[in-house]
């Protein structure tokens, strides 16, 4: 595998590298992210009529995700111009539109609170509370191979190695208590000033202890569809001005189901005789999310509400999509692994 | 500059406790705690694995705290 540039132990984060197409939307994205000569809106417009379903198609979710990536790290030799390319965004849009139409029709909404702080934060942990079947961090606790471990990574590598970032593009979105809860939020999950914390560079750090890539993107073409879409789901929200309600109940719902999972996570490594140096990604957001999770639901998605109580529904709405598409992952990775099947689109080197 | 208190302490409703501002937490024999963040959360329902930090055991445990008293 390439070695990772390095500062100071910590990744420096490089433009990934174009994967294979899956299709005919995947294949004309690549082509116009090449400066290719392509009919971009044509094959987008016949892919989506085409499509039995947005949130499984792989071709779609993958082309969809291209278009993101130029607006964090960056594609390997694509032309940094084409982030603002009107063909490319218009692309994005037409494919957005559908997602997010999909999204919402999909997604089942929990019932409405007063839009008051308390009662937000209350009917935010009384969702992510209820026990939704059969459970992946009780399964890598207790049941999970070796080889499952690494797939867990490799899975959990297209959000994890840019940890935080999707839902940083609501920051200068949000005002006053809001702003500030979600700023503290995202101080310490970039590491409080010491690079070494940030949990994306302590996952990369998980990623090398059992022999794994840690570049990003490293392993996309074996990131089936769920996976990929749960990562759009957050672009989605995050680059939406629109949506900012949506990726604050997006994070409060990632946050308040976190801490006990990832202490089961943990033992899952610990049981295959791993020390600190792969589960202190684990451990730490045990304790981090626990206080993450509380400033969530009150300070920041509780604030928001109350000072713009039209964004009530989207923050329920994020909140259950983000339950609702991570779910999906989860229950893909189960079904695959109980039928002593890989969870990926191909074998982990 | 408006003045500001030096710490706060916030009692989350069936939760822990979050403590921010400059302060130090200390075991009974005075040796300090190490602190990984600048906004912590102690436990409050006394099940934590990771004492004095709070790990969210207590929505496994269904913790209850007290209804806040009416104001006034």
């Amino acid at each position: 595998m390439p070695a990772t540039m390095l500062e100071d132990g910590v990744p420096l984060q490089r433009p990934m590298l174009l994967p294979q197409a899956r299709g005919p939307v995947s294949e004309a994205v690549l082509s116009a992210l090449r400066g290719a000569p392509v009919a971009l809106p044509e094959a987008v417009g016949a892919g989506l009529a085409a499509s039995a379903g947005i949130l499984d198609d792989e071709d779609v979710q993958l082309a969809l995700f291209l278009l993101y990536e130029q607006h964090y790290g960056g594609l390997a030799e694509v032309d940094e111009d084409l982030e603002w390319d009107a063909t490319l965004l218009a692309a994005r849009a037409a494919i957005e539109t559908a997602f997010e139409a999909a999204l919402r029709a999909a997604v089942p909404m929990p019932g409405r609170p007063e839009p008051t702080s308390p009662a937000v934060a209350a009917a935010l942990f009384a969702l992510t509370g209820r026990d939704d079947g059969p459970s992946l961090s009780r399964y890598v606790a207790k049941n999970a191979t070796l080889q499952q471990l690494r797939e867990f990574l490799v899975q959990r590598s297209l959000y994890t190695l840019k940890e935080a970032d999707p839902h940083s593009w609501a920051i200068p979105r949000l005002s006053a208590t809001a702003k500030a809860a979600l700023v503290e939020i995202q101080a310490d999950e970039y590491g409080g000033g010491r690079p070494q914390r940030m949990h994306s560079a302590i996952f990369a750090g998980t990623m090398r202890s059992v022999g794994l890539d840690d570049a990003y993107g490293a392993y996309l073409d074996l990131l089936p569809a769920p996976t990929i879409a749960a990562m759009n789901t957050m672009s989605l929200f995050g680059l939406h001005r629109r949506l900012r309600g949506a990726i604050v109940g997006h994070l409060a719902a990632f946050e308040m189901t976190s801490s006990v999972p990832n202490r089961l996570y943990g033992n899952g490594f610990r049981r295959h005789g791993f020390d600190e140096r792969t589960t202190w990604y684990f451990d730490e957001h045990v304790e981090a999310d626990a206080v993450h999770e509380q400033i969530a639901a009150h300070d920041l998605a509780g604030a928001l509400v109350a000072s713009e109580p039209s964004l009530l529904d989207d923050v329920l709405f994020g909140a259950a999509a983000c339950l609702f598409v991570e779910g999906r992952v989860g229950a893909h990775m189960l079904t695959a692994w109980n039928e002593d099947r890989s969870s990926l689109r191909g074998p982990l080197p | 500059m408006p003045e500001l208190p030096p710490v706060t302490v916030t009692a989350c409703p069936n939760g822990p406790i979050l403590v921010r501002g400059d302060f130090e937490l200390r075991t009974p024999d005075g040796r300090v705690v190490a602190q990984h963040r600048r906004t912590v959360a102690l436990c409050r329902c006394g099940k934590s694995t990771i004492k004095p930090w709070c790990d969210g055991t207590h929505k496994i445990i269904g913790f209850v705290t007290e209804p806040e008293p009416p104001a006034g």
